[in-house]
């Protein structure tokens, strides 16, 4: 390719009018409780933390702050409830007021999906056509199996583990609510659980739900707060497991903390997937999938392909395909219906962020940032990419959650599965050939959780989902993601 | 002032998400106590073949929508089932049950529906596999539904007999054309109007009243039907059908042996019956030295 | 030149990246700013066997008099008809921007000899056709005789010389998968067309989202091998606005600013006009239209 040859230009002639979702039927409350025991109630801490929206880094609302007196009072609602009409009631009739909480979530999809992009940044478009339809499904899905565990592990008959307590981030808020609610109750658990601390008013949204659903009470309590009532939860002795998705650094400390308890656990954590780009891949297709991988979610993902390896005989033509495509990407007002990349969820992950840029360009990495026009208030980082990276360089190492993807080349199979498997992760990897027999092969070798082939970032509440190593251990989704909850012995 | 007449039923069959007049142009007249209460079409062969078409039409695109798609439909139809109750129970029991055991089989057949509206995703997890052959190759077996599935529903329990035979057959993907109870025909038309508010596309459940012994047979020869669930006691009939069906090798499946009412019928068991299995196989690229982890 | 299968298109990819193209929302000024666009690109068509030169003459009125009580609307960017028109539309719109385009080379099948095909261009353009729409030969390049459909291809482009513009119709309906149609948008490509076209608009499918994406990814890879451009024309199946827009779109994120212009893209299309005058005039008033104001010529 001629380097004489003009890039060309994607904006200036055409640009797009603003589209702002409206915010006519939204109302957020001034101040949100604690759902325990099938009410709303104040938090016996008297105290509350402010939520901002990301997007203008205005207070959205209070949300309560529950201290060691409100995670007994929840614990101990769940294991009367577990111990009560929960545990005595069949499958059949479990199933049915999951397949409600399903149905409500579909009727106020619009609802959620506006509430979730002002609480966490994302764009509207996203939380529109995935977060909310994927929690509606999930839930959906997992009343299926209530009445029908029976067949779901041969020989045996499975009961159910008690209370859980779940812990939620703040990347899908809603979705993951739903990723967590909706095996444990399905399997006949009852739960606790807390929402991120910057989001957590989907998750009472979704409390208000399980009322109308008329969900008996004590079965599942939503406790909001920050991570000392994550700990409160995880080391309370009254709960039988904890399910957690979040960093992996914390996730050790959990780990630690639950040790030598009976506590059943499941941890969903980091990431730094490799996205493979061999030159008998299908291009553009590919790019598609790159840029899908990183930049949607503002790469708040933990299964992100953050690390993208292309084959060296493609290398110039996947990058210049790359930076075309960037330039199509807007960011900006996550209520605008075009708005492909958010607001960044908060000041902390912002600071995160930029610190591991510099530290790439420090390292000696080249950068290359979209050129675009950034909002004066809010949080805010363009989609970026580091080329001339290193096995060894940080931000090839290093979960970033942002936006920014280190890009590596390689020349032959083995070299590229020996570099996507070094790392203590091992959450997910895509890979795209062209060549079937090629897929299979990198796939039966990746060591990762979930591996996309031609495709990325695809979810579905069938499909198992979670990581080898330090991306964690158990299973979400699917059948795989009902022995979590259950005691098989 | 005089009392209101009523407006009263035209009972017509159900082809093609429509409601026509049989061909034929016959009809039945069911009494109650000597008192005639409704006229049903005494369908025909022209019925039955047309329908067979109809649920060949209906089977390609029934098939291709996602099992999740098709969950959601059937829990509609619940839905719609829960909300029509009163005609349900009000037809039941002029068909001769008690008001009780109206509602509960009416409760339990919406139940049912639910039941078997959380099986299509989960069929293939449970009786689909990978299969570790020993050359490097990435061999799956999926199992798939088969095409037209001739019914002939029950004779009693009118209504949970024809939930039950055809349910577990479509929510797999199969399309239907359902030979009802000759006897107790009301309730088979209203669920056939509940269908066709449910977002169930055209074809998908055809249901013929009729005369079975007339019937059954056109079913049961018929080349394009793939399968046949039959639900009789007469065991003449029964073993004719088996006999004609083994023309085009349809698979014929005896619901009859399972116990309706129980609910032991909910299974899967009774969905695989009418499902079949396919194996596909990819080689696994091998790279010179390590050897394959499947 | 070795033309074959090099280039693969991911099927589910490329509908994938539609879907998201399709989920862009246009508003105001941004809207309105694309349907003066829209205008300005259409090929105003008739292609019928009923075709009269008055029928011909009633299209090109409504081609230069479209919208009188709007003047600061875009014309139309051509006329297209059958080769035996194309004197009676090239009389009427000598005084005006609009440009005569012929189909030619056996349209719409392409199953006639070369000497017919070239015979017929020859006769479109000194008529006074200034746009060449040909088919290639499906048959030939169904067995695989590429080089036969590129020499074909150029054969008739060296006939246009520099009289005429070549728009290469690949027929994607009938090329069977995405691609099929991305071979032959290289060997048209390469084979010297000014434009590549999807369809004739006498089957379907015609035109689609995603094999216009195809397409456009084809001209996009030539670009940046040779830094030259060459134009696309979807045609046939793009019945109202909101669809053209979604087209445009596809367009500025794939190839940017420089395709955004009549030179580079066109419509294949004709009831579309009255759908796009129509909500030109809802954007400016803010009230939904009735057809019944718009004339149907």
């Amino acid at each position: 390719m001629s380097s004489k040859i003009k890039s060309l230009k994607y904006n200036g002639k055409w640009d797009f009018s603003p589209s702002i979702e409206t915010l006519e039927n939204i109302s957020i409350q001034k101040e949100y409780q604690l759902f325990i025991n099938g009410k709303f109630q104040k938090p016996l801490s008297k105290k509350y933390f402010p939520s901002i929206n990301p997007t203008n880094e205005q207070q959205l609302s209070r949300i309560a702050k529950a201290d060691s007196k409100d995670v007994d009072l929840a614990v101990n609602s769940a294991r009367a409830a577990f111990n009560g009409q929960w545990g005595k009631i069949s499958g059949k009739e479990r199933a049915k007021y999951i397949y409600r909480i399903a149905r409500i979530i579909q009727e106020k999809s619009k609802e959620l999906a506006i509430v979730e992009t002002l609480d966490g940044g994302k764009p509207i478009r996203e939380s529109r056509d995935i977060d909310i339809p994927l929690a509606a499904a999930h839930f959906f899905y997992y009343a299926g199996w209530a009445d029908k565990l029976e067949y779901a592990f041969p020989n045996r008959f499975p009961k159910p583990l008690g209370v859980v307590g779940q812990i939620i981030p703040w990347n899908f808020p809603l979705m993951m609510a739903a990723w967590k609610i909706a095996p444990a109750l399905a399997t006949g658990n009852t739960v606790v659980l807390k929402p991120a601390e910057s989001t957590s008013i989907t998750a009472l949204l979704l409390a208000e739900i399980i009322k109308e659903a008329e969900l008996p009470p004590g079965v599942v309590n939503i406790i909001t707060g920050d991570g000392s009532t994550g700990n409160l939860i995880v080391n309370h002795p009254d709960v039988n497991k904890i399910a957690f998705t979040g960093s992996t650094q914390v996730g050790k400390s959990i780990m630690q903390s639950i040790s030598g308890t009976n506590k059943r656990s499941t941890m969903e954590l980091g990431g730094k997937a490799a996205n493979i780009i061999f030159e008998d891949a299908t291009l553009d297709q590919a790019v598609e999938g790159v840029i899908n991988g990183i930049y949607f979610n503002q790469g708040h993902v933990c299964c992100a392909g953050s690390r993208l390896f292309i084959q060296e005989s493609v290398y110039d033509v996947v990058l210049r395909k790359l930076k075309d495509r960037m330039q199509s990407l807007v960011v900006g007002n996550p209520l605008d219906k075009n708005t492909d990349i958010g607001a960044v969820n908060s000041k902390q992950q912002l600071a995160t962020i930029q610190k591991y840029i510099d530290v790439g360009v420090k390292e000696g990495a080249d950068i290359f940032q979209l050129n675009c026009e950034l909002p004066k208030s809010g949080y805010w980082c363009p989609p970026t990419l580091f080329t001339n990276v290193s096995q060894s360089h940080s931000i090839a190492k290093e979960e970033i959650f942002g936006p920014v993807l280190a890009v590596q080349t390689f020349r032959t199979t083995q070299e590229v599965i020996n570099k996507a498997n070094n790392t203590p992760y091992g959450l997910s990897a895509g890979v795209w050939t062209d060549k079937g027999s090629k897929a299979f092969n990198l796939a039966s070798k990746l060591k990762a959780g979930v591996i996309w082939a031609n495709t990325y970032n695809k979810f579905d509440p069938t499909s198992p989902f979670g990581g080898y190593k330090e991306s964690g251990h158990g299973r979400e989704g699917g059948l795989h993601g009902l022995s979590p909850y259950l005691n098989l012995e | 002032m005089s009392k209101r007449i009523k407006v009263l039923k035209t009972y017509k069959i159900f082809i093609d998400g429509k409601f026509p007049r049989t061909e034929s142009g016959r009809y039945m007249q069911l009494k109650k106590d000597n008192k005639p209460i409704a006229n049903v079409c005494l369908s025909s062969r022209k019925d039955i073949k047309n329908a067979v078409l109809s649920a060949r039409n209906a089977f390609e695109s029934w098939s291709s929508k996602s099992a999740y798609n098709r969950s959601q439909i059937l829990y509609r139809i619940a839905e719609m089932m829960e909300g029509n109750k009163n005609q349900f129970i009000e037809e039941l029991i002029l068909q001769g049950l008690d008001s009780n055991k109206a509602i509960l089989e009416i409760d339990q057949s919406i139940d049912r529906i639910i039941y078997f509206a959380g099986w299509p995703d989960k069929i293939n997890p449970i009786f689909g596999s990978v299969n570790p052959v020993a050359s490097s190759h990435f061999n799956f077996t999926i199992l798939e539904p088969m095409g037209v599935v001739g019914i002939i529903a029950p004779e009693e329990n009118s209504l949970l007999g024809l939930i039950s035979s055809i349910i577990p057959v479509i929510l797999s993907g199969n399309t239907c054309v359902t030979i009802v109870s000759e006897k107790l025909p009301l309730c088979a038309i209203s669920l056939a109007e509940v269908i066709s508010n449910s977002d169930v596309p055209n074809g998908v459940v055809n249901i013929i009243t009729g005369n079975k012994d007339e019937l059954a047979p056109h079913l049961a020869q018929h080349m394009d039907v793939n399968a046949i669930g039959i639900n009789l006691d007469n065991k003449e009939l029964k073993n004719q059908m088996f006999f004609q069906s083994s023309n085009n090798l349809k698979r014929v499946v005896d619901v009859s042996k399972y116990n309706i009412e129980d609910s032991n019928f909910e299974s899967p068991y009774i969905v695989k019956k009418f499902m079949e299995a396919k194996t596909t196989w990819h080689p696994i690229e091998k790279d010179f030295t390590i050897s394959n982890n499947y | 030149m070795i033309l074959d299968l090099k280039t693969k298109v991911d099927k589910l990819g490329i509908e994938d990246r539609v879907t998201r193209i399709t989920k862009r929302s246009l508003k105001s000024e941004a809207k309105l700013q694309g349907l003066k666009m829209i205008l300005s690109m259409i090929d105003l068509t008739t292609l019928e066997g009923m075709d009269t030169n008055k029928s011909v003459e009633q299209l090109c009125y409504k081609a230069t008099h479209l919208h009188q009580e709007f003047p600061d609307l875009p014309n139309v960017a051509a006329v297209c008809v059958y080769p035996n028109m194309v004197k009676t539309a090239s009389n009427f719109l000598k005084d005006s921007k609009v440009k005569v385009a012929s189909v030619a080379t056996a349209f719409p099948s392409g199953n006639s000899s070369l000497e017919v095909k070239i015979q017929e261009t020859k006769e479109a353009i000194f008529n006074g056709a200034e746009e060449i729409d040909m088919v290639i030969s499906r048959g030939k390049f169904h067995s695989g005789e590429y080089n036969y459909v590129f020499d074909e291809i150029a054969t008739i482009k060296e006939t246009c010389g520099d009289k005429a513009r070549l728009k290469v119709i690949l027929e994607t309906g009938e090329l069977g998968d995405y691609d099929h149609v991305r071979l032959a948008s290289e060997i048209s490509i390469k084979a010297g067309a000014d434009f590549i076209k999807t369809s004739t608009g006498k089957i379907k499918p015609a035109a689609t989202l995603p094999i216009t994406l195809v397409m456009l990814e084809a001209i996009k890879d030539h670009y940046y091998n040779t830094g030259k451009m060459v134009g696309m024309k979807p045609a046939g199946g793009i019945s109202n606005s909101k669809l053209a827009l979604q087209y445009l779109i596809m367009v500025k994120e794939t190839l940017g600013n420089l395709w955004l212009d009549k030179h580079w893209f066109r419509f294949g299309a004709s009831s579309m006009a009255n759908d796009v005058l129509m909500q030109i005039l809802k954007q400016k008033t803010g009230v939904y239209q009735s057809n019944n104001y718009f004339s149907k010529d």
